[in-house]
C-alpha cells in the first residue's frame, strides 16, 4: 500500500492505494466518485476523463500514486464553484441545449475532454472540434449534436459577442431543433 | 435547412407540446454525473464475480482443477459447470421460427464441452473485484480440441465437421416464405423462366458487434426468498419471466431494476449467462453479487449481430419492369440459439420487397451453427440486412439495364395513391409518398451539382473519383401486433402497458412498460402527457425499469416505445379525463355530456366562467369528501395497447463519396436524408436518433468488422481493433424529415429508433461503387477498408476477405484469453 493526498473536486483525501490501482478505480471505488465510468480497457473510448492538475487524462491510463499530490477535477466537480452544485458550467449546458447526448454514458468524459479543447483551442471550428475529440466514443449521438455543444460552449466561454475568428458562430448554426418538414399528410 | 414544421389551422390555445423540441429532463443527471449506472451500485457485503472463459472455440473440457483458486486471497468460493449444472438450466430462446427448428439448449457454463471462445467455464466469487480477477489465471482446465466450425457454406456442406455432435447438422432450420404459396403474389419460378433479364448477386452481411458504451453488469441481492435483479439491460420485464422460468425462483419472488442504461442497440435485448449465473450463486451464499465485464468480455460474450451470406436474384423485364425477387440466406447463428437469434433473419423475410410493386417473391433462410459467439438483435436486426440487400441489387439491375438507378426505383416503387398498399411479402403498408421524400433529399444533397462534377473528375480521369449513392427504404417497426407475433411462432405478444397516477397535489406519475436506455422516454412521454390532460410539462414525472413500479411491460427494441408504449400512455390519459369527467359533472352540478374538457380544465358548455382543473379534481377525489354515489375515489387509470398493424417508416438516404483510385481510401463527401417517421413529438430527439443510426450503418459500411482467426479467435477484441467510429471518422449529416401520420395509433408516429441505421448501410456502398464502377468494380465487401476498395480496384473482385491476425493492418490483436492459442489450422494467425 501506499500513501497518496490528492484533492478531488475541491476536498482534499489522503489515502492508502495498491500501487496498481488505477486512478479511476480510485475514484470510483474508494471516493465514491461513480460520476466518472470505465467504457473499455485499452483507452480508445475516453468516458473515464478527468482533469489531473487541469489537463484532461483518460484516468484508466493513471495510476492513482501518479495523482499523488495532484488536483483532480472530474464531472461531479464542474458545475458552480467547483463543488458540482449550482449552476451548470457553460459545457454542461450546451450539451444539454444542443442534445449532445443521449445514453449519457460517454458524457462525463466527453465533456470534461470538451473543456480541455475549448482551453487549448477558444473558437474552434466543426473539423478542429471533430478532431479535438476523436480521443473520445460515442455511440448514440453521430457526434453532430456534441460538436454543435462544444461550439455552442465555447461561444459563451469566451463571451457571447459572437466575435468569432471567422467560423459560424454556433448561435447561428442549425439548432437542431427544426427538422425539414415538407408535408403533413 | 429552413422549414420548419408548420400547422395549419390551429386554433388559438395552449401551446402544443406535441412537436416541441423540449429539452431533455434526463440530461440534468446525466450532464453532472449523478447517475445510476448498475456498476455504480454498492451493497453491504457485497461480493465480486469474475469469470474463467474457454481460450479455446470447440473442445471437450477434460480436467477441470479450481484448488488453487480456492486457495487465492479474497477468493470466498469458485463455481464450475458440474456445480451448477443441476439448476443452471437452459438459457431461454423466445423464436422458434419453424416446427421443426433444434435447438441445442445453452448453459449459461460450460459443463463438458465449450463452443465458442469466451464461453464461461467457471465464477469465481471474492471480496473484491481485482481479487476475482487476480484468481482467474489460477484455474487449470484442460481441453481436447474439436474440429472448429466457423464457414457457414462449409459449416452446410455434406460431411462437415459438426458443431454440436449429438445433432444430425449445423443446420438449425429451414425457413421458407414463398409468396406463391401464401396466396400474396405469383409463382416465382415462372417468373424468373418469363423474364428478360435476371441479375443474380451473393452479397456479406459481415458480423457487427452492438458495442454499446456501458458494459453490461448484474447486481443480485438475496433477501430471505426474494431477490432483487439491477441489470444493465433493456428488457427488465422479460428478463424477469425468462430468469424465473429459467432458474425456478417463482416469478413474484423476483424483482427486476434497469437503472440508467448505457445504451444498448438491441444488444442488451438478452437474457445473459452472467444474469442467470449471478442469480444462482446469490441465491447459493445468500449474499449480494456483483458482475461487471471489461471491454474485451463485452466484445467476446455479448451477443454480436448481422452475419449473413445472401443470395438475391433479381428478374425484370427490359423496360425495367421488376418481375421477381429470389433471395436464400446463410445466417450465422453462432454456437448457441439466444434468446431471438433464430427470429433475427425471419423478421427480416417481410421487408427484401422494400417498397417495390414484386409480382413474385420467395425467400428461404437456413440458420447455421459456427463455433462464434451466438448472434442476436442489433439495431434493425434483419431489416438492414434486407434493405442493403435489395437496395444493392436494384443498383446491379440498373447497371444491367443501363438505367438511371433512380428511374428504375421511381418506375417500380409505390406510389403515394396506392396507400394503404399490401406488398408481396403479405405487409400492408400504411402511409407515404416516396417521391416527396426523394425530392427533398435530392434537393438536400445538391444532386445535380454533384452529378456534374462525377462527370467531369471522370473526364478527366482525376484520381479521386466521385460517386452518388441511393436508398430508397423503408420499415416495419412498432413491435408489434401480438396476433402476428403469435402467427410468427414468437414467444411473446407486442402490446405495452401505461398507467397514471394523478397526485394530490395535482402532480402526475406516468409508468411506462416501456424502458429506455437514451430515446428519452422522460421527456418524450411528458410531452405526450401534458397535451393529452393539459397539465404543464414540469408537473409530469415518467417512470420506469422497475418491475416492482411498472408491473407490466414488454420493454424497449424494434423502434416500439412511442408507437406502442406512448400510445399506450395517451390511451391511459384518455381514461384518466374520462374518470374525471364523472367527478367533474358531480361537483360542478352539471351532466357530463355539457362538459368540454381543453388545456387541463372541465367548463360547463355555454357558461363562461365555470371550470375546474384536473389538478385540482386530483386534490378532491384524494379528500373524497364529495364525490358521486357507485363509482371509485380515483381518477388514476392504466391501459393496455395492442397495435393492429405495424407502421412503415420510410425515407430516401443519398451519399456522395469520394474514393482516392491510388490509395483506395474513401470519404463521405455529403450525407442527405429525409426520413417520414410519422408524426413527431420532439424534433429533437427524432433528429438525434436519425443521427445516431447514421453512425451506425454507415460504421457497417466503412468501419466495423468482428474478426475470427482460422481457430475461431476474435481478433477484433478490444476497440483498438473493433472500429467504432470517432467524430473524425464521420461526415456532417443533413436530414430532413416528411410526415404522414401512421394511422394505426393514436399518436400516429411510425417509429425512429432504426431508420438511419437501416437505410445508410447501401446508400454508402452503392456511393463507392458508384465512384469506381467504370473502372470495373462491380462489388466490395463491408467494410470498405482502403485495402479492399484498392484490391477491388486493381485486382478485381469483391476486396477479399479483411486481413486478420498475422497482419498489422488492422491490429490482429490477442485477448488476455486467446493469447497463446494456435494451431496447424492458424494460416492465418500464424505469426502473431
Amino acid at each position: 500500500m501506499t500513501r497518496i493526498s490528492v484533492r478531488v473536486d475541491g476536498a482534499s483525501y489522503d489515502d492508502d492505494v495498491e500501487p496498481r490501482t488505477l486512478l479511476v478505480h480510485y475514484l470510483r471505488e474508494q471516493l465514491g466518485k461513480v460520476g466518472t465510468v470505465v467504457g473499455c480497457d485499452t483507452s480508445n473510448c475516453g468516458a473515464c476523463t478527468v482533469h489531473l492538475d487541469g489537463e484532461a487524462v483518460k484516468s484508466c491510463t493513471v495510476l492513482a500514486v501518479q495523482a499523488d499530490g495532484a488536483e483532480v477535477t472530474t464531472i461531479e466537480g464542474v458545475a458552480g464553484d467547483g463543488s458540482g452544485n449550482g449552476q451548470l458550467h457553460p459545457m454542461q449546458k450546451a450539451f444539454h441545449e444542443m442534445h449532445g447526448l443521449q445514453c449519457g454514458y460517454c458524457t462525463p468524459g466527453m465533456i470534461m475532454a470538451s473543456l480541455d479543447l475549448v482551453k487549448e483551442n477558444p473558437d474552434p471550428s466543426e473539423d478542429e472540434v471533430r478532431e479535438g475529440i476523436e480521443g473520445n466514443l460515442c455511440r448514440c449521438t453521430g457526434y453532430q449534436n456534441i460538436v454543435r455543444a462544444v461550439q455552442q460552449a465555447a461561444a459563451e466561454m469566451r463571451g457571447s459577442d459572437g466575435n468569432g475568428n471567422g467560423h459560424v458562430a454556433p448561435a447561428e448554426v442549425d439548432t437542431a431543433a427544426a427538422p425539414h418538414v415538407v408535408g403533413q399528410a | 435547412m429552413t422549414a420548419v414544421e408548420e400547422r395549419t389551422g390551429t386554433t388559438p390555445g395552449p401551446e402544443k407540446e406535441i412537436g416541441k423540441a423540449r429539452r431533455r429532463k434526463e440530461d440534468a443527471r446525466l450532464i453532472t454525473g449523478k447517475t445510476t449506472w448498475t456498476d455504480n451500485m454498492v451493497l453491504p457485503g457485497m461480493l465480486h464475480l469474475a469469470v474463467v472463459r474457454s481460450p479455446v472455440a470447440h473442445a471437450r473440457i477434460t480436467h477441470v482443477d479450481v484448488s488453487a483458486v480456492r486457495e487465492a486471497p479474497g477468493v470466498i468460493a469458485v463455481f464450475t459447470g458440474s456445480d451448477l449444472a443441476e439448476e443452471q438450466g437452459s438459457l431461454p430462446c423466445a423464436w422458434p421460427v419453424t416446427p421443426e427448428m433444434v435447438n441445442p439448449g445453452h448453459p449459461s457454463i460450460a459443463v463438458d464441452q465449450v463452443n465458442h471462445v469466451g464461453e464461461a467455464v467457471a465464477v469465481i466469487v471474492a471480496r473484491s473485484k481485482t481479487a476475482a480477477q487476480d484468481a482467474v489465471e489460477l484455474a487449470d482446465i484442460d481441453y481436447e480440441p474439436l474440429p472448429v466450425v466457423l464457414d457457414m457454406e462449409e459449416a452446410v456442406a455434406d460431411g462437415a465437421d459438426l458443431v454440436h455432435d449429438h445433432l444430425e447438422s449445423n443446420t438449425s432450420y429451414h425457413f421458407v416464405f414463398d409468396a406463391g404459396e401464401m396466396g400474396t403474389g405469383s409463382d416465382t419460378d415462372q417468373a424468373f423462366a418469363d423474364a428478360d433479364v435476371v441479375v443474380s448477386r451473393r452479397l456479406i452481411q459481415q458480423r457487427l458487434i452492438p458495442a454499446f458504451m456501458e458494459p453490461r453488469s448484474v447486481v443480485v441481492q438475496p433477501q430471505g426468498d426474494n431477490y432483487t435483479m439491477w441489470s444493465a439491460t433493456q428488457i427488465p420485464h422479460i428478463l424477469r419471466v425468462m430468469a424465473a422460468m429459467v432458474t425456478g425462483i417463482p416469478e413474484h419472488k423476483l424483482r427486476v431494476v434497469a437503472p440508467d442504461v448505457g445504451g444498448g442497440f438491441g444488444g442488451k435485448l438478452q437474457v445473459n449467462p452472467e444474469e442467470i449465473l449471478c442469480l444462482l450463486i446469490a441465491r447459493r451464499l445468500g449474499k449480494p453479487v456483483k458482475w461487471t465485464e471489461t471491454r474485451s468480455e463485452s466484445l467476446m460474450t455479448a451477443h454480436h449481430g448481422r452475419d449473413q451470406i445472401q443470395y438475391v436474384d433479381i428478374a425484370a423485364d427490359r423496360e425495367g419492369n421488376l418481375k421477381g425477387l429470389r433471395v436464400r440466406l446463410l445466417a450465422d447463428m453462432g454456437a448457441y440459439l439466444r434468446l431471438i437469434t433464430p427470429g433475427v433473419p425471419a423478421l427480416g423475410a417481410f421487408m427484401y420487397p422494400g417498397i417495390y410493386k414484386f409480382p413474385a417473391y420467395r425467400f428461404e433462410c437456413d440458420g447455421v451453427f459456427t463455433n462464434k459467439v451466438p448472434t442476436d438483435a442489433y439495431r434493425g436486426a434483419g431489416r438492414p440486412e434486407a434493405t442493403f440487400a435489395i437496395e444493392r441489387i436494384m443498383d446491379e439491375l440498373a447497371v444491367e439495364l443501363g438505367m438511371d438507378p433512380l428511374e428504375l426505383r421511381r418506375k417500380n416503387w409505390i406510389n403515394a395513391d396506392e396507400f394503404p398498399f399490401t406488398t408481396v411479402a403479405g405487409l400492408a403498408y400504411d402511409s407515404g409518398d416516396y417521391e416527396t421524400a426523394t425530392q427533398q433529399a435530392l434537393e438536400l444533397l445538391g444532386y445535380d451539382e454533384l452529378r456534374a462534377e462525377q462527370q467531369r473528375r471522370r473526364e478527366s480521369g482525376d484520381r479521386v473519383q466521385l460517386g452518388i449513392g441511393i436508398s430508397t427504404f423503408t420499415e416495419m417497426c412498432g413491435l408489434a401486433p401480438s396476433r402476428v407475433l403469435g402467427s410468427l411462432s414468437f414467444g411473446a405478444g407486442g402490446w405495452e402497458h401505461a398507467a397514471i397516477r394523478m397526485l394530490p397535489t395535482g402532480k402526475v406519475e406516468v409508468v411506462t412498460g416501456s424502458t429506455p436506455h437514451g430515446q428519452g422516454h422522460e421527456t418524450a412521454w411528458s410531452q405526450l402527457v401534458a397535451d393529452s390532460l393539459g397539465v404543464p410539462f414540469e408537473d409530469v414525472e415518467v417512470l420506469h425499469g422497475d418491475t416492482a413500479i411498472s408491473s407490466r411491460g414488454l420493454d424497449t427494441y424494434g423502434s416500439r416505445s412511442l408507437v406502442v408504449g406512448g400510445s399506450a400512455v395517451v390511451k391511459a390519459a384518455d381514461k384518466v379525463i374520462a374518470k374525471a369527467r364523472k367527478i367533474a359533472a358531480h361537483l360542478l352540478e352539471a351532466s357530463e355530456d355539457d362538459l368540454d374538457f381543453e388545456a387541463g380544465k372541465f367548463s360547463v358548455r355555454g357558461t363562461p366562467g365555470t371550470g375546474l382543473g384536473i389538478q385540482e379534481i386530483a386534490l378532491a377525489i384524494f379528500a373524497a369528501h364529495n364525490y358521486p354515489e357507485g363509482i371509485e375515489p380515483s381518477i388514476d387509470a392504466e391501459a393496455t395497447f395492442d397495435p393492429e398493424n405495424f407502421s412503415f417508416p420510410h425515407g430516401t438516404h443519398l451519399c456522395a463519396m469520394e474514393v482516392d483510385t491510388e490509395t483506395g481510401f474513401v470519404k463521405i463527401r455529403k450525407y442527405a436524408c429525409v426520413d417520414d417517421v410519422g408524426t413527431i413529438v420532439n424534433p429533437l430527439i427524432v433528429e438525434g436518433q436519425v443521427h445516431g443510426g447514421l453512425a451506425q450503418g454507415i460504421a457497417q459500411a466503412l468501419y466495423e468488422e468482428a474478426v475470427y482467426d482460422a481457430d475461431g479467435n476474435l481478433t477484433t477484441g478490444t476497440f483498438v481493433d473493433y472500429l467504432v467510429p470517432s467524430a473524425n471518422d464521420l461526415p456532417h449529416f443533413d436530414t430532413g424529415n416528411t410526415v404522414h401520420s401512421a394511422p394505426g395509433n393514436p399518436i400516429g408516429a411510425k417509429g425512429v429508433g432504426e431508420a438511419g441505421c437501416i437505410a445508410s448501410t447501401p446508400a454508402v456502398v452503392n456511393a463507392a461503387l458508384d465512384a469506381v464502377r467504370h473502372l470495373g468494380v462491380t462489388d466490395i465487401r463491408m467494410p470498405l477498408t482502403p485495402e479492399r476498395v484498392w484490391r477491388a480496384i486493381h485486382r478485381g473482385g469483391d476486396g477479399g476477405d479483411r486481413a486478420t491476425a498475422g497482419s498489422n493492418a488492422y491490429g490482429g490483436a490477442q485477448t488476455e484469453t486467446t493469447a497463446g492459442v494456435s494451431t496447424d489450422a492458424s494460416s492465418l494467425g500464424g505469426d502473431r
